[in-house]
């Protein structure tokens, strides 16, 4: 039976008690008969609020019909004429902000409007299972475009750039291809087949990939500068912030970054099966309140800890992580703590941390972020024990490239400049994702690779016709 | 895939290698080191770079067969191939004509400092070179610096070769009107020996090693303190000013997984060198 609005169909998932002990996926992925049922409940709006307020416009209210009517691979192929990879935007992005967000049967009923992620990642785990790829004709050019970096922005910037018919080439300093998708996401959000599937489309559609290319130290920007016709710069924002309090050269301290780097791409939670360790112990404060703050704290509580806390300066409504990760993270156990910021780290003799002194904070008028500002209680300081702590307040553009392009100009954030067509102060040169951006979102980083695509374009005719 | 082309037993536990990386070698310069990865469940760890041959292609490292990574490389012969080298990363050494630089290598790290020292040659240095080890078999590299420096000493933690331990070194430091130290060794080498510069007020530059994962400054693992400051070696060294380093703390950061490594490497031993 067809039942347009009613209730959104809900999404198993791995049971709490279960999933804390793995690093497989959390939600289950709907059946087929309830994806049709989820995509039936669609009212169809003529005006599609969901593909507005889209960052790469998809064309969501086709894919939902064609998932209505059964027709998966018609639904796979809309949602891949204008999102790269549907498999990882479908898990990762925060549709409660975007399209599910101002879906009309979600309005007075948060979270009830369509589950178009949850659609989008099975029609793409769909076409994977049944092999069932998008096709397009390359009418092959001369022109060759690098892009460095190989996360999303670049992913999405390399396909339509082979589209167009250039020769592409990633440059990527780490071993495995995929950027933040690859070292940064756990796989229990992102399972890393999934990311390998969506890499291996590129090398298929002609896509040269060089792993282990650290542009600015092997290979020069203004050797590429010269011999490519065209640059995109997609070197994300992989730079770890440290808040710059006392006690963080002490052990059991570590960037989200790190913590991260060392869980996910080099699978230290299969140590000693791998080699790569990481030191995670029972009580372990996690600083900040994104979803990397939520990665880390689910990652320390899958790596074995008792009790993991989250250290918040603001409150869970202010919190920048996506509704789904808090969600998560609070039912595996973790305790999100408001209104607390570090003031310092303490450490024990032998230089291994061993608390962490928080000042109470409250909330005062909004700053610029628009949400209230932090203030702290004088005198509020109190110390909690921990014995490890993941600070995971931020990133930042990684230096090591800027201070190798110095002919390139950047903001005092140190993201690169760019005008409205992704186009740097270098000719040929474009830049997006959070290179640019600072801390965003892999959809924001998939419409700048889409943009710079059409930016290189016009600017190799526009090179041409002259 | 980078192929090993060719495989040295320099001394018990120390090799060489020299390895195809065609992608690496011309932008390699004397004190940047290269990033490993042997297989797919291997970790990434950092090693200095010894010496590049651009028209071969190769770049040469040596090692000490010290923990899981290092067993595993001594473990591979001519022709196998390394599944990851990421590199040059790090900056190189400063290279000009300071005029007299006494170049100090212990062990393992003798090997790196020596392509450090032939450049300094190179740019019109008179070079002073000291290498030392535990013992006078874990000496390596001797011919390669006698070749390169103007003058010559050897010494040894036990006597067995040369002068014993590195109080000798006041003699030069006194009497040599030395411009720059380079130092690269173990972090009680490069200490001591910055210990008893800084009394003679001569820069003093060493190379740290602290513990590494992507080593392009991504993860803030291998943050040391130079000057009061925390720096990341990966990319705001390897090379800093020796008088300026807070040992302490690089002892101690490097210590972090020591559990961990013994239970890799003894895990290594019983399955007889193969990953799992």
């Amino acid at each position: 039976m067809i039942q347009i609005g009613g209730t959104r169909i809900p999404m198993q998932e791995q049971k709490v008690q279960e999933r804390i002990k793995n690093f497989y996926s959390v939600p289950l992925g709907y059946t087929e008969k309830e994806v049709v049922a989820e995509a039936q409940r669609c009212i169809l709006c003529k005006d599609a609020p969901c593909e507005k307020f889209c960052p790469v416009n998809m064309k969501i209210r086709d894919m939902i019909r064609k998932v209505a009517e059964r027709d998966f691979k018609q639904a796979f192929l809309i949602a891949k004429e204008d999102n790269a990879i549907p498999a990882i935007a479908g898990r990762v992005c925060p549709q409660e902000n975007q399209c599910e967000g101002v879906c009309p049967l979600g309005i007075g009923f948060t979270g009830n409007g369509i589950n178009i992620g949850k659609l989008e990642a099975f029609i793409a785990d769909w076409a994977m299972e049944n092999g069932i790829k998008e096709k397009f004709y390359v009418k092959e050019r001369a022109e060759k475009v690098a892009l460095i970096g190989s996360g999303p922005a670049s992913i999405s910037c390399a396909v339509d750039l082979r589209k167009f018919g250039y020769k592409v080439t990633i440059y990527e300093a780490l071993h495995k291809a995929g950027g933040v998708l690859q070292y940064g996401i756990p796989a229990f959000r992102l399972p890393k087949d999934i990311v390998e599937y969506e890499l291996s489309y590129l090398t298929e559609i002609g896509v040269e990939i060089k792993l282990n290319n650290v542009v600015g130290q092997n290979i020069k920007f203004q050797k590429l500068n010269q011999e490519y016709d065209a640059i995109f710069i997609g070197t994300g924002a992989g730079a770890p912030l440290f808040m710059g309090i006392e006690g963080e050269k002490l052990k059991g301290l570590y960037s989200a970054n790190e913590f991260l780097i060392r869980t996910n791409l080099m699978k230290a939670y299969k140590f000693p099966e791998y080699d790569t360790p990481i030191v995670c112990g029972n009580k372990v404060g996690v600083i900040g309140a994104g979803n990397v703050t939520m990665d880390s704290a689910r990652c320390a509580k899958r790596l074995g800890a008792k009790n993991v806390q989250i250290l918040y300066r603001r409150t869970k409504k202010e919190a920048p992580a996506r509704d789904e990760e808090i969600q998560h993270a609070l039912e595996e156990g973790i305790i999100l703590k408001e209104l607390v910021n570090p003031t310092r780290i303490l450490g024990n003799d032998m230089g291994w941390v061993n608390g962490i002194e928080l000042i109470k904070m409250k909330l005062g008028k909004p700053d610029k972020s628009g949400r209230p500002r932090p203030i702290p209680i004088q005198g509020s300081e109190f110390i909690m024990e921990v014995d490890t702590v993941v600070e995971a307040i931020g990133t930042k553009p990684n230096r090591l490239f800027l201070t190798k392009t110095p002919e390139l100009e950047t903001t005092d954030w140190g993201t690169i400049k760019v005008d409205k067509n992704l186009m740097t102060n270098i000719k040929g040169v474009t830049a997006g994702g959070d290179a640019m951006r600072g801390n965003a979102t892999v959809i924001l980083a998939l419409g700048d690779g889409r943009k710079a695509a059409k930016t290189v374009h016009k600017y190799i005719l526009m090179k041409n016709s002259t | 895939m980078n192929k090993i082309v060719a495989k040295q037993e320099l001394a018990t536990k120390i090799k060489l290698v020299e390895i195809y990386a065609p992608e690496s070698v011309e932008e390699a310069k004397p004190g940047q080191f290269v990033i490993l990865h042997i297989d797919e469940k291997g970790e990434r760890f950092p090693l200095t770079i010894v010496d590049a041959n651009i028209s071969k292609g190769t770049i040469s490292l040596v090692f000490n067969e010290v923990g899981k990574s290092t067993k595993q490389l001594g473990i591979l012969e001519e022709g196998d191939d390394i599944l990851n080298l990421a590199g040059p990363l790090g900056n190189p050494s400063e290279i000009e004509n300071f005029g007299r630089v006494l170049c100090i290598g212990g062990g393992v790290m003798i090997a790196p400092l020596w392509f450090v020292a032939s450049a300094l040659r190179k740019a019109g240095n008179e070079i002073i070179g000291v290498i030392g080890a535990r013992n006078k078999d874990l000496l390596i590299f001797e011919d390669e610096m006698k070749a390169i420096s103007d003058e010559f000493y050897i010494t040894t933690d036990d006597g067995s070769k040369g002068y014993t331990g590195l109080d000798f070194l006041n003699k030069i430091l006194s009497q040599k009107n030395i411009n720059r130290v380079v130092t690269m060794g173990s972090v009680v080498t490069m200490k001591a020996v910055s210990e008893m510069t800084k009394s003679y007020g001569i820069k003093t530059m060493v190379t740290l090693t602290p513990i590494m994962v992507d080593g392009t400054g991504m993860c803030g693992c291998c943050r040391v303190s130079v000057g009061g400051e925390i720096k990341y070696a990966c990319i705001d060294g390897p090379e800093f000013d020796g008088h300026a380093v807070d040992w302490n703390l690089l002892v101690s950061r490097k210590r972090i997984y020591l559990p961990e490594e013994r239970i890799s490497s003894l895990l290594n031993e019983r399955l007889g060198g193969i990953n799992p």
